[in-house]
């Protein structure tokens, strides 16, 4: 490990000599054959924001679920304010003043705020009166750190901004001192994201000591003082946030020079494939997820839609995927498809050319006990080319395969191996061979790189783009403003089931995409 | 049908409502904290086996029911081991059981007593006898009321009020204690209980524990006070009604009463074909009153009258994930 | 992510293992009832396999379990517990005993057919609307298939009390079946190969039906399309919504033919053995088909295999019932066993086993 500043991070009010908050020494772990970290050594120092920043898969999550007992270490020890400190379970984890928000919230969808704030934490065997005192404690904490909830409000009612602070509510209930939060931004609007790191200032201000796990490197610029980063299980480095750049971090985390700008030529768009006009959806809530959404896309062009994730951009995929019904209507190269009957299925959508590569490969993409070249078929299955009379051609479904596999580089190229064996990147390739090489006339792209390693990134966007010159229309879908930014030859903002607002990505920039994302459109008016 | 009537089988439907009622608030406890239990009858099953035998043995129904309590328990571990523990099928583990009380129960009897598979038929102190309230005699010849409380609420064994009392204790073990708050959190999301520090595998035994207690005591009652000893499948399916009773009250105590009881009605009118035939015009086959609670409850299924949401985390075994 | 274990290693040691334990218990408790396993279990082998008259027996109970097994199987490829089988077999002797008792029928060559599509039409219609409530309205399959088994039943209770009974009898069962009904035994079809075959025994020709029926189902599974999609929708729901594959088309076809596979197994025990219905004619065989499917993993082929241990403990059991005055419960004592281990225990078997294979393979990467 190379330290790149040896006091890491004393920030400007914590006291010279004091131990640092969290101390972890040489922490390693490993699931099965995996070994999900390796050797780690990490000093936090009080009161500072730290930024834990890697790829997926690069270990962060595993090293804070270790720090938060929810992983038991194979070796290492761990220090809080310089004590030795075993944390078997998250309770003890509690009990030193640790808490933690994950990425995926921990709360009870159908009980109270109240209700889940005080959960584990209930002062005595009877509800009311812990719950009584609970409303006053709580009460004052919200108002100390400007985190206004409705303590009745059930969970299932409130919006994930809410729900987050929520947790955030439920740690300090706990009076943790250390807070670790887990790629807390992927649902929240760049407003949003920032109160978020508002209150974390204040927080940190209050003496409480900080750790950010993100892979976004704009937030590690932006709300830490020090900053480590996560390579495949290893920290290679510790540096101080001022003293550093987004491209020296990307380099730490990569082990290489990586471009951060994705390379193609300007568009040349063709006649329209795909019109969709007025497209409403209403889900199985009653809840109206799509409000009367209409845009076009053009062959040899890529449209990308940007918005925090939840404002419509997965159903407007699953529409025009055929996984789900809506009013409206949608054209394929001037012929109107069906949007609700018998013919408004995946299959069907198929069949006119549309291919799709969803937003999420592992519940919908592939099937993950299914072998490579099952998966490769999956989806196409009534393709008379993978068929022969009234039983399927598992031979000829294995040869095709293990072309894709090659021309797509996937790793290791072997069809008879379960899907699960493979890692994101790789799988992410497996379902981009069997939807490209279909050529289709439009496919559907949501999230293309969640999960991804960065070579795959590169060799992903590049195939997409290759597609694109091929002429063919391109949508897609992602939440990384930065792959919108780089990939897209139009940009359409999505906020609460509408779309704000189109704007070529050469003429616009992240402030104002992300005003629109948040439902403010530009210029003097409000939404 | 004239009042009499009415009270005798309101009486037996009490009677025969109290094993369901009792197996309906275990598989409440085992549900409610994402444990299905579809093994309700065999822990009945061996709980009415052992309490009969001990009761013979000993002479005494107190001993019996502790015994019957106990094999429960130890069957409420055996799926407690399969389903949390190892994380194993649940549905799969209860039917396990059931196939194992059911022989087990015969094998023991068979070679414990040489009586084709059952108990010998107790007497005296090896049975629950009834009890008689207070000024029970004294209020029988009030017009209406008098039978009501002196026929129908009194004069039934000890088990049958336990069983009652269970309702309201488990509505205030569930909405108005740390426990119930906490045992309601892990059937919906085991991960925020195990977040908060909380141990989900202590939350769920415990459940599974507390399902064993009232399906020990649904036994004890069916052998040593419904009846008098233990004979070869004795429960007749009254875990499967138990569990169609819990549906049909979406897992809530109160809700639990009314299906139990409206199930022990059916039972007992099946039992009273004169009584059948003269409420219905038409003729009613029995085979018809015997199914109302599985058709009810497949009806409830189905959605048609309101929906029954289980426990979201119900019948899955808790991985721990990021 | 990486297999821990090799795919022979979960195939075969693990419900080996499980099987030993539930053998072993198994043992443990014929030596709590003051019997002698060893001389159990020689009764057992010599009673099912020592004779051509144990075979036909043996036979004949692993016919039933082949098809409820079946059933079974392919409702878990589709992610279906269906715990109805034996409500559906049940139905399926319904449908059976009607085509058998409608018509004079000339010859079993042509009532079999006809009993077939009958019993399959009677097991599959009784799977049919917890099918579609799963479907449509998504009620728990568990809970309305066990609803099911209990109105079948009485539904059962009532044909044959109200509606099948011959005059004049005070048994609940119908009459006896055309002479043209009654099926080949096993030793009516060994016999003009010059092989002698027990003619005491029950053993028909639905033995080779079932393992028709296996292979089938096998094809069906693996080599169509309707089977790929099935699987694939019993792995990921929603990853079949997204390749265009109709949830509640594979729910429905699915339970239909497990169903009717259940019901398939009405032309062994009533149009094969008994030659008219009688009460509770399933005896049990659609829970031991979970059992079944359990040890055989899914596959037909272990189907197969396992329905044949089960037709062993079976006949070994009534051996046992018979010589060593031991109850037949403990048959049924036994499969709870298997169930539980191969079932519900499984991880407590796999995940040490699991730990060997991988500290294995740490040593065998230490040495290179």
């Amino acid at each position: 490990m190379k330290d790149l500043a040896e006091n890491s991070g004393q920030p400007p009010g914590a006291a010279p000599n004091a131990p640092p908050a969290i101390e972890l020494r040489g922490i390693s772990k490993a699931f099965g054959p995996v070994q999900a970290n390796k050797d780690i050594s990490l000093k936090v120092a009080k009161g500072a924001i730290h930024g834990i920043i890697g790829e997926n898969g690069a270990g962060k999550s595993t090293l804070m679920s270790i720090l938060y007992g929810f992983y038991k270490a194979d070796r290492g020890e761990i220090l809080i304010n310089g004590k030795p400190t075993e944390i078997p379970d998250s309770q003890a984890a509690i009990a030193a003043g640790i808490g933690m928000v994950f990425q995926h919230f921990k709360l009870v969808e159908n009980f109270t705020v109240l209700e889940n704030v005080v959960l584990g934490a209930e002062e005595g065997a009877l509800l009311r009166p812990t719950l009584a005192k609970a409303r006053k404690h709580l009460t004052e904490i919200a108002e100390e750190y400007e985190m206004n909830v409705d303590p009745d409000a059930l969970i299932e009612e409130i919006g994930v901004g809410q729900q987050q602070r929520v947790e955030i509510l439920k740690s300090l209930y706990r009076h943790a001192d250390i807070l670790i939060l887990d790629e807390p931004t992927g649902v929240l609007t760049p407003a949003e994201a920032d109160h978020l790191f508002r209150i974390l200032r204040g927080l940190r201000d209050e003496g409480k000591t900080i750790i950010l796990i993100t892979h976004k490197l704009r937030e590690i610029m932006e709300v830490t003082d020090t900053v480590s980063v996560m390579r495949r299980g290893e920290m290679t480095a510790t540096v101080k946030t001022a003293e550093t750049s987004p491209e020296q971090l990307a380099e730490l985390m990569v082990g290489r020079k990586v471009l951060l700008r994705v390379d193609k030529k300007p568009a040349q768009p063709g006649k329209t494939i795909l019109k969709v006009e007025d497209l409403r959806v209403v889900d199985d809530d009653k809840v109206e997820r799509l409000k009367g959404v209409s845009f076009e896309v053009r062959a040899g062009e890529i449209l990308g839609i940007a918005g925090v994730s939840g404002n419509g951009q997965s159903e407007l995929l699953e529409v025009l995927g055929g996984m789900m019904p809506a009013t409206g209507r949608v054209e394929i190269n001037g012929e109107a498809i069906d949007l609700t009957g018998k013919h408004s299925d995946g299959r069907s959508r198929r069949k006119r050319g549309i291919a799709h590569v969803p937003e999420d490969r592992q519940a919908e993409g592939l099937i993950m006990d299914f072998a490579a070249w099952e998966n490769v078929a999956f989806g196409y299955q009534w393709d008379p080319a993978y068929n022969k009379g009234w039983l399927m051609d598992n031979a000829g479904i294995r040869e095709d395969t293990a072309g894709k596999m090659e021309r797509f580089d996937v790793r290791p190229p072997h069809a008879h191996l379960a899907a699960k064996s493979f890692s994101g990147g790789n799988q992410q390739k497996i379902v981009l061979a069997r939807e490209i090489e279909r050529n289709p006339d439009l496919l559907l792209v949501g999230q293309p790189t969640r999960g991804v390693d960065i070579g795959a990134i590169e060799f992903i966007h590049q195939r997409i783009i290759e597609l694109r010159d091929a002429g063919k229309a391109i949508l897609l879908v992602s939440v990384e403003l930065d792959e919108i930014m780089g990939m897209s030859d139009r940009i359409a903002v999505m906020f609460d089931g509408r779309i704000m607002g189109e704007r070529l990505p050469g003429e616009t920039n992240e402030g104002e995409l992300g005003l629109l994302m948040a439902g403010v459109t530009s210029g003097e008016g409000k939404a | 049908m004239d009042f009499s009537t009415l009270i005798q089988i309101l009486d037996s439907t009490m009677r025969l409502a109290t094993p369901l009622l009792l197996a309906c608030l275990a598989g409440l406890f085992s549900e409610r904290s994402g444990i299905f239990d579809i093994g309700l009858e065999a822990k009945m099953l061996i709980s009415a086996f052992f309490s009969a035998a001990v009761a013979y043995d000993t002479g005494s129904v107190w001993l019996g029911l502790l015994a019957g309590i106990a094999a429960s328990m130890v069957f409420a571990a055996i799926h407690g081991v399969a389903s949390i523990t190892f994380r194993g099928n649940q549905l799969i583990s209860g039917v396990a059981l059931n196939f194992l009380a059911s022989g087990m129960t015969v094998l023991i009897a068979q070679n414990w007593f040489q009586q084709g598979g059952r108990t010998p038929s107790l007497l005296g102190k090896a049975r629950f006898e009834p009890l008689t309230l207070p000024f029970a005699d004294a209020l029988s010849d009030v017009p209406v009321l008098g039978p009501i409380y002196s026929e129908l609420l009194s004069g039934h064994s000890i088990l049958v009020y336990v069983a009652l009392l269970a309702v309201p204790a488990t509505y205030w073990v569930l909405y108005r204690t740390r426990f119930g708050l906490r045992l309601r959190a892990v059937g919906e999301n085991p991960a925020a209980v195990d977040t908060a520090g909380v141990s989900v595998i202590g939350l769920r035994y415990a459940a599974v524990a507390i399902a064993g207690l009232l399906c020990g005591i649904a036994g004890a009652y069916l052998a040593t006070g419904l009846q008098a000893g233990f004979v070869k499948d004795m429960t007749a399916g009254r875990g499967y009604i138990a569990l169609a009773a819990l549906i049909f009250a979406k897992w809530r105590p109160w809700y639990a009463l009314s299906a139990c009881l409206l199930f022990g009605l059916l039972q007992a009118l099946a039992l009273r074909t004169d009584v059948v035939e003269a409420i219905f015009p038409f003729r009613m086959p029995v085979q018809l009153l015997d199914s109302l609670p599985y058709i009810l409850t497949v009806v409830i299924l189905a959605g048609f009258v309101g929906k029954a949401i289980p426990p979201r985390a119900g019948g899955q075994p808790y991985v721990k994930e990021r | 992510m990486m297999d821990v274990m090799p795919r022979w290693a979960d195939v075969v040691l693990v419900p080996l293992i499980s099987l030993i334990l539930a053998f072993g218990i198994s043992a443990l408790v014929i030596l709590g009832i003051g019997k002698d396993p060893v001389e159990a279990v020689k009764l057992m082998v010599t009673g099912a396999f020592g004779s051509t008259y144990g075979w036909g027996y043996t036979l004949f109970y692993a016919t039933n379990f082949i098809f409820t097994g079946l059933a079974f199987a392919v409702a878990s490829h589709a992610s279906m517990f269906n715990i109805g089988s034996e409500g559906q077999a049940t139905l399926g002797g319904l449908g059976v005993a009607l085509v058998c008792l409608a018509l004079p029928w000339p010859h079993w060559a042509i009532a079999l057919p006809a009993a077939m599509i009958g019993g399959a039409l009677f097991g599959a219609a009784w799977a049919f609307l917890p099918a579609w409530l799963q479907a449509k309205r998504g009620s728990h399959i568990v809970i309305t298939t066990i609803m099911f088994n209990f109105i079948g039943a009485a539904v059962l209770n009532y044909m044959l009390v109200n509606v099948m009974r011959p005059e004049g009898s005070m048994d609940p069962a119908s009459a006896k079946f055309p002479a043209g009904t009654n099926l080949p035994t096993l030793h009516d079809i060994l016999a003009p190969f010059g092989i002698e075959f027990s003619s005491a025994a029950p053993a028909n020709i639905s033995f080779l039906i079932a393992l028709l029926a296996c292979f089938l189902v096998w094809l069906m599974l693996w080599r169509t399309r309707f089977g790929f999609e099935l699987r694939a929708f019993g792995r990921s729901e929603s990853a079949a919504v997204y390749a265009g594959i109709s949830p509640a088309k594979i729910i429905i076809v699915a339970m239909l033919i497990s169903g009717g596979l259940s019901g398939l197994m009405a032309i062994n025990n009533v149009m094969g053995e008994a030659e008219r219905l009688v009460l509770n004619s399933v005896e049990g065989a659609g829970f031991i088909g979970i059992a079944v499917a359990l040890m055989g993993r899914n596959h037909p082929v272990g189907v197969a295999l396992a329905a044949i241990l089960f037709g062993f403990l079976y006949q070994g059991g009534a051996e046992l019932a018979l010589w060593m005055s031991i109850p037949r419960e403990l048959i049924v004592v036994i499969q709870g066993l298997v169930i539980l281990f191969t079932g519900a225990l499984d991880n407590m078997v796999r995940m040490p086993i699991e730990r060997v294979f991988l500290m294995m393979r740490r040593n065998a990467k230490a040495g290179e």
